[in-house]
C-alpha cells in the first residue's frame, strides 16, 4: 500500500534526461520529501503520480495499481495537488477556488461552498476571506487557499510542489508548523517537493535527496541521514559542516545547555 | 461653400428618413451586413483560434495564412467574387467575412495563449478535462483579449460595409456611390458622417464589453 515508484525515468521530448532509473516507496500516512537543488527532477518526479507526467520508463504504482491503467481525469480528481506558486484560478473566488474539485465531481455548488468555508477555517483562514478573489490575497494566504483546495475533495493523496517556496521565511514557517499539525490530523500519504533541507527534515518521513538527473544520492528517515550522510554531496548538501547542525553540550550549573557550532544557546538537554 | 453643415442638412432632413432607400433602413442594413459578415468569420475562426491557442499547435502556418488573407485588397476582392458570384449582397459578405478573419483569429488565439500557465496547469492537475480547461479557464482568462479581437474586426468590417454598396443595393455606401455620380458631395459626406458616427458607436459598445469581460475587473483594487 501507499505509494511506489518503481524504475522510472523521464526524458523529455527535447532530449532531457530528467529522471533516471529511480525507485522508492512511501507506506499510507506517511511523507515522502524530494529535495534537490533545482532541476534535480523533483517536480518531474511527484508529477508522474497524477499523470502530469508520463514517465518513459518504468511505473508508479498507489495501492499496488498502475496509475497507468487509471483515467487521467477521474485519478487527478481523486488526488490534492498543490503547485509551486498557488496556481490558483484568478477570475473565480476564493470559496470557488477551493470547491473547485466537488464541483467537478458532482456536488451542487450550495454543498461544496458551505464545506470550502469550513476548509478554509481548517487551514487557519478566516472564512470571510472566501469572498475574495486571489489576487486580494498576500502569498502565504493564496498558499493555504491552495491546500484548502488540495483537500477538498478528501483525497488520500497530496502532492505539494514547494508549497511554501514563494513566501517569506517567517510565514514559511507557520505554514509548514500547519501542515505538520494537519498531517497528524488528516494522515495523508503526502509527496512533497522542496529544495529546502530543513523543511524535507521538518515533514517528511522518508526523505529522498536528488542530484541533477533524477539520481538518488540518499534515500532515508532525516534521522539515518543526519547519522550516516552517503558522501560529500548529501554531507554538503545537508550541511553536516553548518554552525546550526553541529551541536554540543555544555554544563551550567549542573544542566545541559545545547549550543550550536558557533557556540550560540540553543535549548536545554533533558 | 460649407458642406459640413449642407451634410447635417441632409441627415435631418425628414424626406430622407423611411422607405426603401431612407437612411433608417440604410442603417440597419449596414448593421445588418456588418454583424453578419463579423458574425460567419467569427464561428469559423474563433474555435480554431482557441484551438491553436489551446494546443500551441498550427499556430505559424495559420499565422501566415492569415497574414496573406490581410494582404489582400478588399476592394480588389471583392471586385473578383463580384465577376465570379454576381451582383448582390453575397459577393461583399464574404469579402467581409475574409477582412474580419485575421483580427478575430488573432484576438483568440493571442487570448487564449495569454492566460495564465500557472493558473491552467493547476487546473489540469486538480481534475479537469481538456474541454473544462478551455471553457472555465482558457477562454474567460482569455475573454477580454478575445473580445478586443471581435471589437478591431467589427470596426474592420462597420467602415468597409461601406463597399457593399459597390455591386449591391445595401448600405449606407449607397450615398457615398450615388453622392459621388450625381456629384451630390453632400450626399456623400451626409454617408461618410453617418459610418464614422456607426463605427464609434459600435466601438464605444465594445469596448464597454470588453472592459466588463476583463477577469479580475472590479474585483481587484489597484
Ligand atoms: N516539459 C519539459 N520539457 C523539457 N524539459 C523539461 C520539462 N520539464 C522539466 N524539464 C527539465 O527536466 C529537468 C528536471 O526538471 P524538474 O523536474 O522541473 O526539476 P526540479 O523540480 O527538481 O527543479 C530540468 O533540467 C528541466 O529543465
Ligand atoms: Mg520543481
Amino acid at each position: 500500500m501507499g505509494i511506489e515508484f518503481r524504475d522510472v525515468g523521464k526524458t523529455y521530448p527535447d532530449g532531457t534526461v530528467a529522471v533516471t532509473g529511480f525507485s522508492c516507496s512511501i507506506p499510507s500516512h506517511r511523507t515522502l520529501a524530494l529535495v534537490g537543488t533545482s532541476g534535480s527532477g523533483k517536480t518531474t518526479l511527484m508529477r508522474m503520480v497524477n499523470r502530469m507526467v508520463e514517465p518513459t520508463t518504468g511505473t508508479v504504482l498507489i495501492d499496488d495499481r498502475d496509475v497507468h491503467e487509471l483515467e487521467k481525469v477521474a485519478l487527478r480528481r481523486s488526488i490534492g495537488y498543490v503547485p509551486q506558486a498557488g496556481g490558483l484560478l484568478p477570475h473565480r473566488r476564493v470559496v470557488d477556488n477551493v470547491a473547485t474539485v466537488p464541483v467537478l465531481t458532482g456536488t451542487t455548488r450550495r454543498a461544496a461552498r458551505t464545506a470550502a468555508l469550513q476548509l478554509l477555517e481548517l487551514v487557519g483562514l478566516d472564512p470571510a476571506l472566501g469572498k475574495r478573489y486571489p489576487a486580494q490575497l498576500s502569498g502565504g494566504q493564496q498558499q493555504r487557499v491552495a491546500v484548502a483546495r488540495a483537500l477538498a475533495a478528501d483525497p488520500n493523496v497530496l502532492l505539494m510542489d514547494e508549497p511554501f517556496g514563494a513566501v517569506d521565511p517567517i510565514v514559511r514557517r507557520d505554514l509548514q508548523d500547519q501542515l505538520v499539525q494537519l498531517q497528524a490530523e488528516l494522515g495523508k500519504t503526502i509527496v512533497l517537493v522542496t529544495h529546502d533541507i530543513d523543511e524535507a527534515f521538518k515533514l517528511g518521513d522518508q526523505v529522498v535527496i536528488l542530484r541533477t538527473g533524477g539520481i538518488v544520492a540518499q534515500t532515508g528517515t532525516p534521522q539515518e541521514i543526519l547519522a550516516a550522510p552517503a558522501d560529500d554531496f548529501v554531507r554538503d548538501f545537508v550541511g553536516i559542516g553548518r554552525a546550526e547542525r553541529s551541536l554540543q553540550t555544555v554544563d551550567v550549573d549542573g544542566r545541559n545547555i545545547v549550543v550550536d557550532g558557533s557556540g550560540r544557546p540553543v535549548g536545554v538537554l533533558t | 461653400m460649407n458642406l459640413f453643415g449642407e451634410a447635417l442638412r441632409w441627415i435631418g432632413d425628414g424626406s430622407h428618413w423611411g422607405g426603401p432607400g431612407g437612411i433608417d433602413t440604410r442603417i440597419v442594413q449596414h448593421l445588418w451586413v456588418t454583424f453578419a459578415a463579423v458574425g460567419i468569420a467569427a464561428v469559423l475562426a474563433i474555435p480554431l483560434g482557441v484551438l491553436i491557442g489551446h494546443t500551441g499547435r498550427g499556430r505559424l502556418v495559420v499565422v501566415a495564412l492569415a497574414g496573406a488573407v490581410r494582404a489582400v485588397p478588399t476592394l480588389g476582392l471583392l471586385t473578383l467574387l463580384g465577376l465570379a458570384i454576381g451582383i448582390g449582397v453575397e459577393a461583399p459578405l464574404l469579402a467581409l467575412v475574409a477582412l474580419a478573419f485575421p483580427s478575430l483569429l488573432a484576438g483568440a488565439y493571442a487570448g487564449i495563449e495569454a492566460a495564465d500557465p500557472g493558473a491552467v496547469d493547476a487546473a489540469r492537475a486538480v481534475g479537469m478535462s481538456e474541454w473544462q480547461v478551455v471553457t472555465r479557464v482558457e477562454v474567460p482568462l482569455g475573454a477580454s483579449v478575445l473580445i478586443g479581437g471581435i471589437r478591431a474586426a467589427t470596426l474592420q468590417v462597420v467602415a468597409t460595409a461601406t463597399l457593399a454598396a459597390y455591386i449591391s443595393d445595401t448600405g449606407l455606401g449607397r450615398y457615398l456611390f450615388s453622392g459621388l455620380k450625381s456629384r451630390d458631395y453632400a450626399q456623400m459626406l451626409a454617408g461618410a458622417l453617418l459610418v464614422a458616427a456607426l463605427a464609434l458607436l459600435l466601438d464605444l459598445l465594445m469596448a464597454a464589453l470588453q472592459r466588463a469581460s476583463s477577469p479580475t475587473q472590479g474585483k481587484v483594487p489597484s
